[in-house]
């Protein structure tokens, strides 16, 4: 059926409410099911044997000891999971990090796994089982590996993207470069430059959940897999390839979801519980401790970034470069590449251009980490054009202002921008409040933007109409953040009914169609979209049944405010039929009433955000406090303003908390030494303030409510506007994140030695 | 390992249990009992999400055993309405949208309703320390303070 995407100016009734969820009262009174909150009859306590070494070869691991051992049911290894990719080098690397083969890459690698009857037989048997390893030099920082003497890590590697095909393999897998102009002309014009190096360390995604699934493979090839997961459609896809099964034989069920924020997207322990189950004959429950979560999932990239701008007297830039080299753990990433593309995307440039290397470090597999890759971007950039409008001697404010992306502009990545909220965040927050409240001693205020791409994708979604006249939805993307409350909102909006009349969930792989991964934040906007459209499908439908009614001609009728109406001079009489009406006659019009929908959302609709704080910097130990937040995001249109509010909320405390305190902390040995909540601070609720929110709505055009993307931008700012508030407070420059209390003193000390 | 017969009282109603004596507290509720409302988030005493009330007093789960338990009080997300009813507490949780994947609540509720119990009518930073113990990775707890607020002001007039 054709749908169309595009923007129409309305006026709402449901979207822009802010209803209460409708999966919160069983997350207040501690029923809702997440991933380690489901069992299975027979089930077995499933772990994972880790290697403790940075880098090692596997020589040979001796199974045989724990396979006696009483209530063990099966053990396995990399045997177990035998190579089904086919050259696909993508997926290789997803099953060779689900389970060591030849070498086990990072601390924490798996490299074999049991289940067993009860917890402690299986911890028992993890040591039971002998690995004989042969440890190899390591690398863990970015820099390094780059050098010509870095140990190598995959000696398959050759950098791709070089001009000319390199001889040596290296640990860069990958050169990307992004730009137009000629920034040497550019830099030629400049009365200003800024020249830079920054680096970032790498961080986790914290959620408070750690993975948990449970998998239960039968002897006729089926299998269930219960796990909390952002994207259960791919899941089910790597998993059933990783396993040699069909696709269709493995039903994937997403639990509650306790948190993500793109650490969800990826295996890792769901085709080992698979595995185990197959061997074991029974179902198996396999739950990751903090410690394996911070050790083997997750971790976003570290990074080494060098960054020049300049600009004229008038403040004009007339050319911006940098070198944007991350990890991506033992494994090919993109991470750079994104990072390249997305450095400069807030600025109209003339001359621009970004290279990114793709670094093979000793870390775990990197992962995506909300708006991966553009916080480290941003941060490098935004604290140098702090620095150049300080130079010319401009506010920084009108300084982005003066040089912000508008609608037409091509950005440095590539596309002309629609309309697009840059300018208006950087207005908004010039005019807030916040901007010339007084501060005190040793305070210092700071500001910096940010973008995201957002993504759209497949999406499929059903919405069924009871004889009642209430309506289910059922959605293939996960509830990360109260997106079934949005989309019900949608289908309410569009049916024209009231909000408490639909009930969401989130279906199942074997019930609904296929749905991309919940990233990219496109939850609520590509299932609105196909919420949209579903809820027109059954509206036409509705139509053709109250025609059949009233036996008059469909043409004659119209849908309004949750009515069928006869238009037309001869059905003046005829009245209204609810949509409750018309369902109660469903089953003598024709049967069920449904609509459905599959497609692919496009034009997500590119996001700005401008974010300004206050902290304060203690000179005497460099501990640093945030006094005051206030994110300005554009929202598109905020179906519930309130999760809209949170996003922002929570996207800024994790950036705050990436800023000034966590880090992965390696030592000499290429071991992690912070693998818990003790040593990996995460913010706390006495570490922030409020976190003020304004919410600005610049239609995307290729939305029917003019909805965009609104989960990940809120991160991507805070990195640069705490270095620059900390520069404002403390008279420091600071190019290394987090931003601790000893890197700030020794900051500041360097700066009083002068 | 022979197992540990306990008899203790969980939300008003009075549970017999056996368990291991290096089992905590925490496993038996979610793995024998059932009570899944109390969530691992670390298993060491850093995150809260397994928080409970042990005779009036505020604890991780995780870090009490099972056998510990034995005469004692215990008070978890479970208990806290009443039939129907929610608590205010979790009723502003909802109102405020307090939460958003949600796996943090049921140990907030419970330190929530503990701060209360000894400070009726908190200030801000009364709360923002006294939840301190608690993560909350996805809300930056703007919106836990201001629910744990507008309940203490409800539970005041009641
Ligand atoms: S699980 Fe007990 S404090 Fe984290
Ligand atoms: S709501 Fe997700 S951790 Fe608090």
């Amino acid at each position: 059926m054709n749908f169309d995407p595009r923007y129409s100016g309305r006026n709402f009734s449901s979207v822009g409410t802010r209803p209460i969820r409708p999966d919160g009262v069983d997350k207040v009174t501690g029923r809702a099911r997440y991933g380690a909150d489901f069992n299975m009859a027979g089930q077995l306590v499933g772990r994972v044997l880790r290697s403790p070494h940075a880098h090692a070869i596997i020589r040979k691991i001796d199974t045989s000891k724990a396979e006696k051992l009483a209530g063990v049911k099966a053990v396995i290894t990399a045997k177990d999971l035998p190579d089904l990719t086919d050259g696909d080098a993508g997926m290789y690397d997803i099953l060779d990090n689900c389970m060591a083969r030849a070498k086990a890459l990072y601390d924490g690698h798996a490299v074999a796994a049991v289940a067993a009857v009860d917890a402690r037989t299986a911890r028992q048997a993890l040591k039971l089982i002998a690995v004989d390893y042969e440890v190899l030099p390591h690398v863990t920082d970015v820099d390094e590996a780059m050098k010509h003497t870095a140990p190598l890590i995959n000696d398959t590697i050759f950098t791709e993207g070089l001009e000319e095909k390199p001889v040596k393999p290296s640990n860069v897998t990958k050169r990307s470069q992004f730009g137009h102009g000629d920034v040497h002309q550019g830099f030629g014009h400049a009365d200003f430059i800024v020249e830079r190096s920054f680096k970032t360390e790498q961080t986790h995604q914290g959620y408070i959940e750690p993975h948990a699934c449970v998998a239960s493979v039968s002897s006729d090839g089926t299998a269930d897999l219960w796990v909390c997961t952002q994207g259960h459609f791919v899941y089910r896809q790597h998993c059933a390839q990783l396993l040699g099964m069909e696709a269709s034989k493995l039903r994937v069920t997403s639990s509650e979801i306790g948190g993500g924020f793109g650490g969800k997207t990826h295996v890792w322990a769901e085709p080992v519980a698979l595995a185990l189950s197959r061997k074991a004959g029974r179902p198996v429950k396999l739950v990751m401790t903090r410690d394996e979560v911070f050790r083997a999932s997750g971790p976003t990239s570290a990074t080494s970034i060098d960054v020049k701008i300049g600009a004229r007297k008038d403040g004009t830039i007339t050319a911006a470069e940098a070198t944007l080299r991350y990890t991506s753990g033992p494994y090919a990433g993109t991470w750079a590449e994104i990072g390249a593309m997305t450095a400069f995307a807030c600025y109209k440039l003339e001359n621009v251009k970004t290279v990114g290397y793709e670094v093979l470090v000793n870390r775990p597999k990197t992962a995506a980490y909300r708006a991966p890759s553009a916080p480290m971007a941003a941060f490098a950039v935004e604290s140098a054009v702090d620095e150049l409008a300080k130079e010319v001697g401009i506010d920084p404010v009108e300084f982005r202002i003066r040089n912000a992306a508008q609608e037409g502009t091509r950005s440095s990545y590539g596309p002309v921008y629609g309309p697009i909220g840059i300018g208006p965040t950087l207005e908004a927050a010039k005019n807030h409040p916040h901007m010339k409240a007084p501060l005190k001693e040793n305070q210092g205020r700071g500001m910096a933007c940010g973008f995201w791409f957002n993504f759209g994708g497949q999406t499929c979604t059903d919405l069924n109409i009871g004889m009642d006249g209430s309506v289910s939805l059922a959605v293939g993307t996960v509830d990360v953040g109260g997106s079934r409350a949005s989309l019900s909102l949608v289908a309410a909006e569009e049916l024209g009914i009231d909000y408490s009349q639909v009930k969401a969930i989130v279906a199942d792989t074997s019930s609904l169609g296929y749905n991309d991964m919940t990233d990219g934040s496109r939850g609520t906007f590509s299932s609105s979209m196909a919420t949209i459209s579903a809820a027109r499908n059954a509206i036409k439908i509705l139509r053709e049944r109250a025609a059949q009614m009233w036996d008059i001609s469909v043409d004659d009728v119209a849908w309004e405010q949750g009515h069928a109406v006869a238009k037309g001079d001869n059905h003046g009489n005829l009245g209204k039929l609810s949509l409750k009406e018309i369902a109660a006659r469903s089953g003598t019009t024709g049967g069920p009433i449904a609509g459905h929908s599959e497609l692919v959302a496009d034009g997500a609709g590119v996001s700005f955000a401008t974010h300004i704080c206050d902290i304060e910097v203690d000179p005497e130990t460099g501990f640093t406090k945030v006094i005051r937040y206030t994110v300005v995001q554009d929202a598109g249109k905020a179906v519930h303003p309130t999760y809209v509010e949170g996003q922002y909320q929570g996207g800024a405390a994790q950036g705050i908390g990436w800023a000034l305190n966590e880090e992965y902390i390696y030592g000499k040995d290429g071991r992690l030494q912070n693998a818990g909540f003790l040593d990996y601070r995460i913010p706390v609720c006495s570490d922030l303030p409020m976190i003020d929110t304004q919410i600005l709505e610049i239609p995307n055009p290729n939305h029917p409510y003019g909805v965009r993307g609104v989960g990940e931008t809120s991160i991507v700012p805070p990195l640069a506007a705490i270095a620059n508030a900390v520069s404002n407070a403390a008279g420091v420059r600071m190019t290394h994140i987090p931003m601790s209390p000893p890197r700030i003193l020794a900051a500041i000390e360097a700066e009083r030695e002068g | 390992m022979a197992g540990v017969a306990v008899s203790t009282t969980i939300n008003g109603d009075h549970v017999e249990y056996l368990c291991q004596p290096d089992e905590t507290l925490l496993d038996v509720l979610r793995d024998r009992l059932g009570l899944t409302g109390a969530k691992e988030g670390c298993g060491t005493g850093d995150c809260g999400a397994c928080s409970i009330i042990l005779d009036d007093r505020l604890v991780c789960s995780c870090l009490v055993l099972g056998a510990e338990a034995e005469g004692r009080r215990i008070e978890t997300v479970e208990g806290m309405a009443h039939g129907e009813k929610l608590h205010p507490l979790q009723q502003k949780f909802l109102e405020h949208a307090a939460l958003q994947c949600g796996i943090c609540t049921p140990g907030f509720l419970i330190a929530a309703k503990d701060l209360l119990a000894k400070n009726p009518d908190p200030t801000e930073e009364e709360i923002r320390f006294g939840l301190a113990g608690n993560l909350c990775r996805c809300t930056g707890y703007d919106k836990i303070v201001r629910a744990v607020q507008d309940a203490a002001n409800v539970m005041k007039g009641a």
